[in-house]
This record gives C-alpha cells, structure tokens and sequence, in this order.
C-alpha cells in the first residue's frame, strides 16, 4: 500500500531523512516512534507529498508520490492525514469541515457529503455536535471530528503524525480509542506517536526512528521483546520508566 | 477675533449661479462617497490578489507582489495622483492619449479612483500576507491533505481566516480611503474638499465651511467603521475570543 525507497531530504545543508525504505502491506498498522527530531514526522508528510524529497521514491496505492507530473491533489484525497494540532478549520462548523473536501474534491453533492460526514461523526461519537464551531470543542473531541474528516474521504489509508501529543491525558485515550477500534477494523495506518500502549495493543510493525535514519523496522513483538539497537534500548527505556 | 460668524451661508445661493453652498458640499460629499468605495473595491480585489501572490511558494510570483507593494507604497499619494493625471496619458499610444485627454468621460474621477485604488491595493496586499502568515501552517497542510488544491486552499481555508485576522488594520484601511480621496482635489475632481476650497473663496466663510467639511469627513469615517465594526460581528467565529 506504501512503499518508501531509499528517501533522503536535506533542509539546506541539514540531512533530515537519510536513505529510509520501508513498506507499509493494506490492512497494516505501523507505528513511527523515536527521539524528537529524529524525522518521523517529515517521513509521514513525504508519504502524501506535504513535503518534497530530493532523493528516491514513494508509492502510495501504486502511484509514485515522488514522480513529476502526478496530480497530487487526487492522491492526496485518497490519503486521510490526521495532524498533532488538530488543525481543523475553525471558520467553519463540524459539518462544514466534514464536508469541504468532500464536496471541492470528490465532486459529491453536498446532502450526499453531509451523510458521509455525519456517519462518520457519528461513528468516533460526536454526532450531537455536528452544528459546532471547532473552539467549541475540547481538543479530544476535535481530533475525533478530524479522523472523522479524513475518514469521509474513503481513504485507501490513514496517516498519523502525533496524534494525541497536544492532548490533555485525559482526553488522549478517547482519541486512541478510535483509532484502535480503526485499526481492528482492517484500515491501513501509519502513525507517529509515543503511545507505547497504543502501539503494543494493534501495531504490527514498529520504526524507529533517530537521525534521519530508520534504525528499527520490526514486528511489534521483538521490537518489546529485544530491540537490536542500543538506540532503541535507551529511548524504550526512558518513555516506559513512569 | 474680529470674525463675523453666519451659519446660515450654507443656504444662500453662490455668487454665479443658482444653487446653493450647501448643494456645493452635498455634490462634493457624493464625489467623495462615489470615488472612496469605488477606489475600495478595486483595492480590496487587487490588494487580496497580490497579498496572496506573496505567500505563494513561487519566487517570480511573490517578486513580482513585493515590486507591486514597492512601487505604490513609496511614492507619496499627491504625487502619484500627478503622475497619472499628467504623465501617464502622454506615455501611452497617441491615439489613445489624445482620447484620454479630450474625451474621455469623468477623467479626474477615472484618474483618482485608479489612483487611489492602486495604492490602497498595496496596503491591503501588506495586511493580506502578514494576515495569511499569522496562520499556522498546519492550516495550508491540512487544506492540501483533504486534496484541495492549491487555490481552493486559498479560497476556502486561508483567506476567510486571514481575512479575520487582519479585519482591525482593513478597518483603519476603509477610513483612510475616504481620507486619501481628498487628495483628488489636486487634479480637479470636485469633490469635497474642492468644493470646501470653493466654498471658502466665493463666500468668504473659511471658518463655517471647514467645520462643516470636518464633520461630513468624520460622519463618512465613522460610518465607514461602524460598516466593518458590523461585518466583524457577523464574521465572528462561535467559540473564539474577540
């Protein structure tokens, strides 16, 4: 579903990704993890092109991020992205944010749009407040409208980038609660995130990630089990001490 | 003060003719009014423009925006009124020019309108990008990441809420255009001022007539803000602060 080959990018004379391949099959759930400023959230924004690489190549669904000429736009509709800030349009209510891309996008007519959207609000619990503006709501309830966004797209698959990092602790399980109940239900997701509970529960696979480079790329039980790399050994140790 | 005060000059009649002082200001006010919202409404559509050109990831794009910005903002107004009105016509093709000079209609109108919207647009188009970079950059990524493109990003997204942001300075922008608009009395437009400047010749009350041009001035300003106090409340994003 993702394949990510050898990609390098360099922010001036700074080398943020450095030669990371990995593949992501459909139905797979990998979790991203490593010290901040490692680059696993400018690998995630490479898999729908937020950020250009300089080197190598990414395929999402059979069609190269990376090559000249693809309509980006398309692809990236088909590619939910869920960001760490939530980042829904504060201008316009839930409804209407469930249903912008819908309508722009997909073409959909917009009682069409609002059922979609509605059926996806009301699948991660928030039906009630369709007519919300997004200050209205408490963060975790704003990241749940903002799966729900990306989820009215039909995506082939969902990107994470720290998605309960900017929440309160009591309100970060209620947004990893969907994105569990997401995952059992076959979605194909890649998510950064430090939510080690998270990522033993439904990851099939664990990255790790620290300069720029992918140092672990395992399955879920040997990456808990014994990490190869001393790396990985000091950050697991430091974020599972409390 | 050896002045002799009469209020009532606004309703005697002018030494040449039939009409009254006061139907000297009031058709002053009306050229006021007429070339004010006019030269606004070109510099709202301009000024936008350009202040969008200016975020634009494209280095000729956002050069040409900064030139336009460049050229309007460092020439003073009085100057940049002349220019158009005696210099620009000769510069252009003969035909045309003869035309501009002998025929065509309501020319010191056409000339300070242009003028005046010309250089508001650079002002605007200032306002437009700090409010547009005011915005997180999540905002644009979250846009793209639905699939809109780069110019319903714009449309949809950025702007409404820049727009939001930069609604106190585009308030002092609204106030100042009908302020600016007195300069036109300098190529002729017989707008209020001009009219005030006739008023005070012919009648010999500097005094009565400068107070009552004070006032029509204040009243448009005013007005002019409450519109925009008006329009910010009706805009007002539910659950936001202000």
């Amino acid at each position: 579903m993702i394949s990510i080959r050898g990609v390098s990018k360099w922010y001036g004379p700074t080398r943020v990704l450095d030669d990371c391949s990995t593949e992501v099959a459909k139905g797979e759930v990998v979790v991203v993890c490593g010290p901040s400023g490692s680059g696993k959230s400018t690998l995630i924004k490479c898999v729908n092109g937020l950020e250009p690489v300089q080197r190598g190549e990414v395929v999402v669904d059979g069609v190269s991020v990376t090559a000249a000429g693809t309509d980006l736009n398309r692809l990236r509709a088909r590619v939910g992205m869920v960001f760490q800030h939530f980042e829904l349009f504060p201008h316009l209510s839930i409804t209407d944010n469930l249903t912008l891309g819908q309508t722009r996008v997909l073409g959909r007519s917009r009682d069409e749009a609002i059922t979609r959207g509605l059926a996806m609000l009301d699948r991660v619990g928030l039906a009630a407040h369709r007519d919300k503006f997004p200050a209205q709501l408490s963060g975790g309830q704003q990241q749940r409208v903002a799966i729900a966004r990306a989820l009215a797209m039909d995506p082939v698959c969902m990107l994470f980038d720290e998605p309960t990092s900017a929440l309160d602790p009591e309100m970060i399980s209620e947004v990893l609660d969907v994105m569990v109940k997401l995952a059992e239900e076959g979605m194909t997701m890649m998510c950064v995130t430090h939510e080690m509970g998270f990522a033993r529960r439904v990851a099939h696979r664990v990255i790790f990630m620290d300069h720029g480079r992918i140092v672990e790329d395992c399955t879920k039980e040997s990456f808990f089990g014994t990490p190869r790399s001393e790396r990985a050994q000091q950050f697991l140790a430091k974020i599972l001490r409390h | 003060m050896n002045y002799h005060w009469n209020w009532g000059i606004f309703a005697q009649q002018v030494q040449a003719g039939e009409e009254t002082y006061f139907d000297w200001l009031l058709s002053g006010l009306g050229w006021t009014v007429a070339c004010s919202l006019s030269a606004w409404v070109i510099a709202l559509a301009l000024g936008t423009a350009i202040g969008v050109l200016r975020t634009t990831r494209s280095r000729t794009l956002s050069g040409a925006g900064a030139a336009w910005v460049e050229l309007f903002r460092n020439i003073p107004l009085l100057v940049q009124m002349f220019l158009w009105f005696f210099v620009v016509p000769e510069l252009l093709p003969r035909e045309l020019s003869l035309w501009i000079k002998q025929d065509m209609p309501a020319k010191e109108f056409v000339t300070a309108t242009l003028c005046l919207g010309l250089f508001t647009s650079a002002r605007i188009a200032e306002q437009v990008r700090a409010g547009i970079q005011s915005l997180p950059r999540g905002q644009r990524d979250a846009a793209l990441a639905l699939g809109l493109s780069s110019a319903q990003a714009y449309r949809h997204v950025l702007l409404p809420r820049a727009l939001r942001v930069i609604m106190a300075p585009l308030t002092s922008e609204f106030m100042n255009t009908f302020k600016n608009s007195s300069v036109a009395y300098a190529i002729g437009l017989l707008e209020l001022t001009f009219r005030a400047r006739q008023m005070q010749e012919d009648s010999e009350q500097g005094i009565e007539t400068y107070i009552a041009v004070t006032l029509l001035y204040f009243l448009c300003a005013f007005i002019a803000n409450r519109v925009m106090a008006l329009i910010e409340a009706r805009t007002r994003i539910p659950g936001s602060i202000g």
